[in-house]
């Protein structure tokens, strides 16, 4: 029985966040929503170094002849591709927005193995550790796509260091999966059936299963490029007798469902926060939700397509650039089926909507100049040029990025309870769309113009264009501070929120507490109406 | 999920199975049969794995659930196998210098 | 019998954990947490699969050599002490099942004991290794030298499959012996033997790794010429 007054926090009802404050019960907590919350510090942290390593890169291009020494050069874009690939757009949604609301989502009280959960985030910084570690002693040089001979043989820097974090960091990915498809297929809440699943889940199980089987392969692959650095037994070196496209085949076999891990949750988050701000459920739900699993499955199958020029036969390339068009499908079937949402919906146009049509337009962007890549003959001539980096950046920071702030923005007051002030995160969603554009619209130019990537100095005829990426870097380097600012500060002193602000559908809006309490629901949930259920009447071709 | 007791019998029979296609391989292995050893001896293989995961790891009494997810490891094991093969293999298939 | 007939009600209730609504709940979760835990492990000796798979079909005639100085016998012999190893593991988790807890605690001794034997042998052939001076490294030496590099690395690949295999079986001596420790502990009954259960299938699943790398690595080449 305390002695002393209630302090004024106390007040309001307990919740996840104000249940301890004690720096143990973070460390060592089993609540998927702390979990979650950890994991968004750190990826936040990994954000701002890979950030670093672009704005440093993007500096060194400003001029022809570059900044930098050429070594330098080569470590600043390895390190900035390893830190966001694997440290920072692999975890990213699923780590942070994903661990948080699964569970609520399908009425659970947490994900099926709540310790799991917490190794994960371990394993995560552990990994995280070796890479800095790498960094700090002089980085790597390899491209984060670490291709043989040169990473097994010829770089001089610390490559393995470099690779143990990516092999650990990909354990922590793994699990998180594993946590997800179990908790998904045995913790719905009554009623809860498949079909009344929101999109996000959806799409957070599809990534899960492209974790849990594409994962491992990279994990052996980087065992096997740490045992040839030390033993050059030649698996991968052609003046030993072995080949280095196998490096390739078995590095893409996951890379590539990675970028789909890269982009599925942003997926879920765009179809929930487009259903909220034009209240109306998501047209074409079973599509929307088997084009995730599509997506999944067939992207296991398309790898080959980063190894046209490697030496790969005709024959198998043509089976890949075939089934890399067909991939394409189901991402065009979500975006018609958003915009077809959209279609005499009573839309608002707050931040997150603001954000989820940025990912649309990007995305779009992005994916079909990704069908130009996919069309072998137009690939040799722009295969690792700046078209290629513009493809990838339009829908890893375009997409991703743009749909992880969307869905922070939407569920902040769910997170912390708090409102975020409306027109700095406007303003701030607006800095970063002409940012992000003025960055990377300028390197599809550059790319077909011929500009390789990963060169430090160039022809003087691209100055022009490099200019201006990096002009826009510089501004999308503000458009990200922003919310680093406001929403700090909006955890600390924004003013409360109702339980549902945005008057969203969903058991994470309407039956658990805003913030929720640590078993999340204070009467378990029952699942008794169609998702998205923004209007009585079923719309034309609606859920 | 393990609802009924297995009889040890089925059990040893199992085992007798596996050593039993173990010898087999071995002396088939000893027989020059060209191509046919490496598909004798994955079948073998196949059918003795098969063996285990049916009565020892108990999918025999498992939710089609497990099943399915047994099926997808060994099916995608395949794909990376199969396309990645699908490449050595074709590679001769166009005119051109081989490096091997 | 005290040890034999352990009650079922206790062990239950303390096992399960707060987020699940039943004990069938928890053991499903449970189960298809393990088989998607083994679902990553296909995929991850399936890549070293699918290297050996390509080097093998490279070269043919250096694959043909170097199965020479592949130990048949040795490896016959592991791969029954393995399947040897399923079936007492397979008679653990029955004896689990039915709460008798001196026959799981020795069926899980008779596991751990041919695994260690597994590992003795595997320990035997790989020190012929090193006295051939097969080891793939600075110091390896073959003795046919057109075969040199791809026998190097067809080595390399036989030391990353089998030790990785070896590496998976220690870990699952491990985990036998805090099972052990558990068991002695009277830690399971009839009513809940997760754990027992779980190990298992990791038990049969290493098992059935070494059942493809049995005939792949020892008996293909055993008549090429």
């Amino acid at each position: 029985m305390s002695t002393t007054l209630p302090r004024p926090e106390t007040t309001e009802r307990p919740n996840y966040l104000n249940v301890d404050y004690s720096w143990k019960s973070w460390l060592f907590t089993t609540d998927h929503k702390r979990i979650a919350l950890l994991y968004l510090f750190s990826i936040t942290a990994f954000f701002l170094v890979g950030a670093v390593f672009a704005g440093l890169m993007r500096l060194n291009l400003l001029f022809p002849d570059g900044l930098f020494e050429h070594d330098t050069y080569n470590k600043f874009f390895t390190m900035h591709g390893v830190i966001m690939v694997f440290f920072f757009l692999v975890p990213s949604i699923p780590a942070t927005l994903g661990n948080f609301l699964l569970p609520i989502m399908i009425g659970a009280r947490d994900l099926a193995f709540p310790r799991i959960n917490l190794l994960s985030w371990y394993i995560y910084i552990a990994g995280g550790l070796f890479a800095v570690l790498a960094i700090l002693k002089g980085g790597v040089d390899t491209g984060w796509t670490f291709y043989a001979p040169f990473s097994t043989t010829y770089s001089n820097t610390h490559v393995i260091l470099a690779a143990i974090g990516v092999f650990v960091s990909g354990f922590s990915s793994i699990l998180t999966g594993l946590n997800f498809i179990v908790t998904v297929h045995k913790m719905r809440a009554p009623g809860m059936t498949w079909s009344r699943l929101p999109l996000f889940v959806w799409a957070h199980y599809a990534t899960s299963l492209i974790q849990v089987l594409g994962t491992p392969v990279v994990a052996i692959t980087i065992v096997l490029l740490m045992l040839e650095r030390i033993l050059h037994a030649g698996i991968f070196d052609p003046n030993l007798g072995g080949d280095p496209v196998l490096f390739q085949h078995l590095f893409w076999f996951y890379s590539h469902p990675a970028v789909y891990i890269m982009i599925l949750p942003g997926m879920g988050v765009v179809s929930e926060i487009i259903a909220c701000y034009s209240r109306k459920g998501i047209f074409g739900y079973g599509f929307v939700a088997f084009s995730s699993v599509a997506i999944a499955v067939l992207g296991f199958m398309v790898w080959g397509h980063h190894l046209f020029v490697a030496g790969q036969s005709m024959y198998a390339s043509m089976v890949f650039s075939f089934i890399s068009f067909l991939v394409a499908v189901p991402s065009a079937i979500k975006v018609f089926n958003w915009t077809a949402t959209m279609y005499k919906g009573s839309i608002t146009f707050d931040t997150p909507m603001l954000y989820a049509l940025g990912f649309i337009g990007l995305f779009t962007i992005g994916g079909l100049t990704g069908l130009f890549l996919a069309t072998m003959a137009i690939d040799v001539h722009l295969t690792d040029t700046y078209f290629v980096i513009a493809h990838f950046h339009y829908v890893m920071v375009g997409g991703m990025v743009l749909a992880f702030l969307g869905g922070v923005h939407f569920w902040f007051p769910k997170m912390t309870g708090r409102l975020y002030p409306e027109m700095w995160a406007r303003l701030a969603a607006a800095i970063i769309f002409v940012g992000f554009n003025l960055t990377f619209f300028p390197q599809f130019i550059l790319g077909y113009l011929g500009m390789p990537r990963r060169y430090a100095t160039y022809a003087q005829e691209f100055q022009v264009l490099h200019v201006l990426s990096t002009a826009g870097a510089s501004i999308l380097g503000v458009g990200y501070l922003l919310p680093l600012i406001y929403l700090s500060w909006a955890w600390r002193k924004g003013e409360r929120s109702s339980q549902n602000p945005w008057q969203a559908k969903g058991l994470e809006w309407e039956q658990s507490p805003t913030p929720p309490p640590t078993f999340n629901f204070d009467v378990p949930p029952v699942v008794t109406e169609r998702p998205y259920n923004y209007s009585e009447e079923v719309e034309v071709g609606g859920y | 999920m393990t609802h009924q007791v297995v009889p040890v019998r089925t059990y040893v029979a199992v085992f007798a199975a596996l050593i039993a296609l173990t010898i087999a391989t071995v002396l088939i292995s000893g027989i020059d049969l060209g191509e046919y050893n490496f598909i004798i001896a994955l079948t073998i293989a196949v059918t003795k794995g098969s063996l285990v995961v049916w009565f020892f790891m108990h999918v025999n009494q498992s939710s089609s659930l497990t099943r399915l997810f047994v099926g997808a490891g060994f099916f995608w094991m395949l794909i990376l196998l199969m396309f990645v093969l699908s490449d050595y293999l074709s590679r001769g298939w166009l005119p051109g210098p081989r490096w091997w | 019998m005290a040890d034999t007939d352990l009650s079922v009600a206790s062990h239950a209730s303390t096992a399960l954990k707060h987020h699940f609504d039943d004990s069938e709940q928890q053991l499903e979760s449970s189960t298809l947490g393990m088989w998607v835990f083994l679902l990553t492990e296909i995929m991850f000796f399936g890549g070293m699969f699918g290297a050996y798979t390509v080097y093998r079909n490279l070269y043919p005639a250096a694959f043909a050599s170097t199965s020479h100085y592949m130990n048949v016998t040795l490896g016959a012999t592991n791969t029954a002490v393995l399947i040897f190893s399923s079936l007492t593991m397979a008679l653990a988790v029955r004896s689990a099942q039915l709460g008798q807890k001196r026959a799981l605690l020795s069926f899980l001794t008779f596991t751990l004991i041919l695994g260690l034997v597994f590992l003795s042998i595997k320990y035997v052939e790989y020190h012929e290794k090193w006295v051939d001076h097969h080891i793939p490294g600075p110091g390896f030496h073959y003795a046919e030298p057109q075969y040199f590099h791809q026998a190097q690395i067809l080595f390399f690949l036989y030391f990353a499959m089998t030790g990785l295999h070896a590496l998976h079986m220690i870990v699952g001596a491990g985990l036998l012996i805090t099972l052990i420790a558990m068991a002695a502990r009277n830690r399971f009954s009839a009513g809940w033997y997760t754990p027992v259960e779980m190990i298992g299938l990791y038990w049969h699943f290493v098992d059935i790794v070494w059942i493809f790398l049995f005939p792949l690595l020892y008996l293909i080449g055993r008549t090429m010429r």
